[in-house]
């Protein structure tokens, strides 16, 4: 009698150790984030939340073309690595880092432009990516529309092929030809093309952070089914306990990295 | 029965009137093909193309875009007798958008995604399928389309059935045995284009139009040739002229619409390259003046302060040249359109007494919320009325200059909230398509009464880079009603009678009849039988879905009178109804889901096509 007792108690315990699986929802293609081929560095953090939480990770790939929130929402998936904090239809973590869109110019221009009011802007290119995807735009195109530099700019789609193998970053490559005199980019793509083929590229963040209700930094957050604040607070320790890796791993991706406060992106995203 | 129904009456009938419609017509049977004469057609009105009275062989039925059929078997006295005769399920979950058509005793359907083509053999409507021609389109399409995976028709001539794939291709069927003749490619869907529209063949010229305004495409019509599926012209709506096909006969009326490169000039630098002004809609065609119509859809991108300028051409009618696709005239309806009202509505071709004389007339029943009447040798406006009452963006159009007359305060400007924009963007009217019977004069107009807060920043995370959407929320207008079917009298510029529905839009076709029958359907489902004069309702039944299509009538092989019509929810604001949208957030489906809530209360998705008779 015990030791039957003894046996379903144990294969209990076991069905709880061995935990089910951490379903990832992340896009093949999509450095420096992810691809299939996980060089991504959300697949890198995935990996290493699966490691902290003892939870086996599986990747369900699928493009941010494609349904990929509604995936989320949906319950086909546990996680998705990064979001904007407060990012809606999901529950999201605590930052992980703050990011910001930079300028993105050739180093021997030197010219280490740092706001949107340097009176330089008017007499240069400036390349901007367009997302058009549910009619968005990128943040730095409100910044210039209110300065009246609208005839400034060169506009680039973000995915020119919409199933290309690679995104390549068509902006940053029109930056070191000269085709424009300086991009406006978020941060971690500015950053990894800096880093990986792009050496040439001078970054700087731009200020200043937000104007009126428009942020052009942003707190990124881990995100989580709406009401699943347990894996919301599981996930929030293990940041925590590994903060110092995951700076790393940002840094080796070269992500640059703002300070400021996460309640200005608040309004935002409400 | 769920829906209540309020009918009033703007204008108060007179006896005679009353006793003329209480008399029951006599049944005619009229087979041919086709017809310009109309019996009892209203004087100092007259027709320019010829009206179908037996088979229905393009997706408007006639070339003017009327709708009217000059079948009167199926009248007012008899109408609420109808009974379906056959049902038939597609087994497809999306918004059924379009009509069947019917040749030589076949029926013709084209399904939404994956736009399955079927022919039913009405001898024995009920017994298997005559065939079924599968496109297998790309299933990548389905995850670029803005709005539902749907399909708006196909058209017939020369032996063949033409219509549009989802993927951005155009084929041509054989009538008979079901074999595909021809496939063209009309778009790239790696821009974002898909294609949703139904074509209209005019003399050996398919003319398609694209999708994907959204999505920063460059919007185009493009002719190919009906034996080859060659491509003959394209037309953009944006860029230099001779891309959009502007040339030496190109006359706008209006000095806002003339000079060079207008397309061009009228934005910022490039950004005509991402512009919009797709065509997804309607064309019509005057076989008298050799002229198609058509309008075009919203600039891209989405926030008006980043494209200042006119931005042409969106949200612009065309008048073009069928053989060449020259432009002759055009017409900006919303300059630097900065609320999403596509004017891809159909342009109704009808002549008319107009100012003591006899005009050709175009009937744009504009999202916007204005009747536009224009000149449609000229592309003079002649008249700009509101018919949704609550529309408020504009006071009106000034005849002189062309040009609306807006309010300041409905302007739109991300990052700074507008309340209270009527309509929304989803307009007074959308792509549902009005019907013109030339017996009561009157156009019969499927119309929204839904408004919206525009302008706050909702910031999105796709592809990995943080961006702004302008969020928009919609929400029913004022006066406790969403959906209107109204009765407007084209001559003097005023509503005479409507019918509305206090929850849904309403957002199917209209077919018009000689029998003075109008049809048409609701959002919950109930297919509608109206008197055309007086508005009343004669007959409705309820069908399976929500009804986003439009209704289409035919002779059968017995001589009798059918009248067809999708039913199966979906499209922009049906799409509500699907179980992977959330009604929980008001934003979502590009904001249409603060209006559309209850949708998932009234019905279900799931395409059924109908056909009744008496």
């Amino acid at each position: 009698m015990s030791s039957v007792c003894s046996l379903v108690l144990t294969m209990a315990l076991a069905g709880t150790a061995a935990a089910a699986d951490l379903r990832v929802c992340a896009d093949p293609d999509n450095l420096p984030y992810s691809n299939r081929q996980q060089q991504g560095f959300e697949n890198k953090l995935s990996d290493l939340v699966g490691r902290d939480l003892g939870r086996p990770v599986r990747t369900l790939w699928i493009p941010q073309r494609g349904p990929f929130f509604k995936a989320l929402q949906q319950g086909a998936c546990d996680v998705v690595m990064g979001v904007p904090s407060g990012f809606p239809s999901a529950l999201t973590t605590e930052p992980y880092y703050r990011s910001s869109y930079v300028f993105a110019s050739r180093k021997q221009r030197h010219l280490n432009l740092r706001s949107f009011d340097d009176p330089r802007l008017k007499n240069l290119r400036i390349g901007l990516q367009v997302v058009a995807e549910n009619d968005g735009d990128v943040p730095p195109a409100q910044a210039l529309a209110r300065r009246g530099l609208m005839r400034n700019i060169s506009w680039y789609r973000l995915t020119p092929d919409y199933f290309a193998a690679s995104r390549t970053p068509r902006l940053l490559q029109g930056v070191e030809r000269g085709d424009v005199d300086v991009a406006i980019v978020w941060g971690p793509m500015a950053g990894f093309f800096a880093k990986t083929t792009g050496a040439g590229l001078e970054l700087t963040p731009v200020s200043p952070q937000a104007e009126g209700l428009i942020p052009f930094a942003f707190d990124i957050s881990m995100a989580v089914r709406p009401g699943n604040t347990r894996l919301q607070a599981e996930l929030n320790s293990m940041l925590h306990r590994r903060r110092t890796e995951i700076r790393r791993l940002l840094d080796q991706y070269g992500v640059p990295q703002v300070n400021g406060s996460a309640a200005r992106q608040t309004a935002a995203n409400r | 029965m769920r829906t209540r129904i309020q009918v009033s009456f703007a204008v108060p009938f007179g006896l005679a009137a009353l006793l003329a419609a209480g008399c029951a017509r006599q049944p005619q049977v009229v087979n041919a093909q086709s017809s310009t004469s109309v019996p009892g057609i209203a004087p100092g009105i007259h027709l320019a193309s010829a009206l179908p009275n037996g088979d229905w062989e393009m997706p408007s039925g006639d070339y003017a875009n009327t709708r009217f059929s000059t079948l009167n078997q199926i009248n007012t006295g008899n109408v609420k007798n109808l009974k379906v005769v056959s049902s038939m399920a597609t087994g497809i979950p999306h918004g059924h958008e379009g009509g069947p058509l019917v040749v030589n005793n076949t029926m013709y359907i084209v399904t939404p995604y994956p736009n399955d083509l079927i022919a039913i053999d009405l001898k024995s409507p009920n017994g298997p399928i005559k065939w079924k021609f599968q496109p297998f389109p790309d299933p990548r399409a389905q995850g670029i389309a803005c709005c539902d995976v749907v399909n708006r028709g196909a058209a017939y001539a020369d032996g063949k059935i033409v219509y549009n794939t989802l993927d951005d291709h155009t084929v041509a069927v054989d009538a008979n045995t079901g074999k595909e003749v021809w496939r063209a490619t009309v778009g790239d869907m790696n821009t974002g284009e898909t294609v949703t529209s139904a074509p209209l063949i005019v003399k050996n010229h398919v003319i398609v139009g694209d999708s994907g305004g959204e999505l920063g495409v460059r919007g185009k019509v493009i002719a190919l040739d009906l034996k080859t599926g060659k491509e003959v012209w394209r037309a953009y709506s944006t860029g230099p002229d001779n891309e959009v096909l502007i040339g030496p006969n190109f006359h706008p009326f209006y000095k806002k619409d003339q000079g060079k490169d207008l397309g061009v000039s009228s934005w910022t630098t490039d950004q005509w390259k991402l512009g919009g002004g797709t065509q997804w809609g309607w064309i019509s065609y005057d076989p008298e003046l050799n002229l198609i119509f058509y309008g075009t859809g919203n600039p891209g991108v989405w926030n008006a302060d980043q494209r200042p300028g006119d931005n042409k051409w969106s949200c612009t009618i065309f008048a073009r040249d069928p053989d060449s696709g020259q432009a002759k005239w055009a017409f900006q309806i919303n300059p630097h359109d900065d609320r999403d009202y596509d004017e891809i509505m159909e342009n109704v071709v009808v002549d008319m007494e107009w100012g003591g004389r006899m005009r050709k007339l175009l009937l744009h029943a504009s999202r916007n919320g204005f009747m536009l009447v224009l000149d449609r040798e000229t592309g003079e406006l002649l008249s700009a009325q509101k018919f949704e009452t609550s529309t408020n963006w504009a006071s009106g159009y000034d005849l002189k200059t062309g040009l609306p007359q807006e309010d300041p305060s409905k302007k739109t400007h991300e990052g700074k909230m507008t309340h209270g924009i009527c309509p929304s963007s989803t307009g007074a009217k959308e792509y549902v398509p009005t019907s013109f019977s030339p017996r009561t004069g009157l156009l019969y107009i499927p119309a929204h009464n839904t408004c919206m807060d525009y302008g706050g920043v909702r910031a999105g995370y796709i592809a990995g880079t943080p961006y702004l959407g302008a969020s928009v929320k919609m929400y029913p207008g004022p006066g406790g009603f969403q959906g209107e079917f109204i009765a407007w009298d084209v001559k003097n510029a005023k509503p005479v009678w409507s019918i509305k529905e206090p929850v849904l839009p309403v957002y199917s076709g209209v077919l018009s009849t000689a029998g003075d029958v109008v049809f048409y359907g609701t959002m919950d489902g109930y297919f509608r039988a109206v008197d055309a004069r007086k508005g009343n309702i004669l007959w409705q039944y309820k069908t399976s879905s929500g009804i986003v299509g439009n209704p289409m009538t035919y002779i059968g092989p017995d001589g009798k009178q059918y009248v067809a019509i999708y039913s199966g929810v979906g499209g922009w604001m049906g799409a509500v109804d699907f179980p992977s949208i959330s009604a929980d957030d008001d934003y979502a489906a590009l904001g249409v889901v603060g209006a559309m809530k209850q949708i998932k209360n009234y019905t279900s998705p799931g395409g059924t096509v109908y056909v009744f008779g008496l």
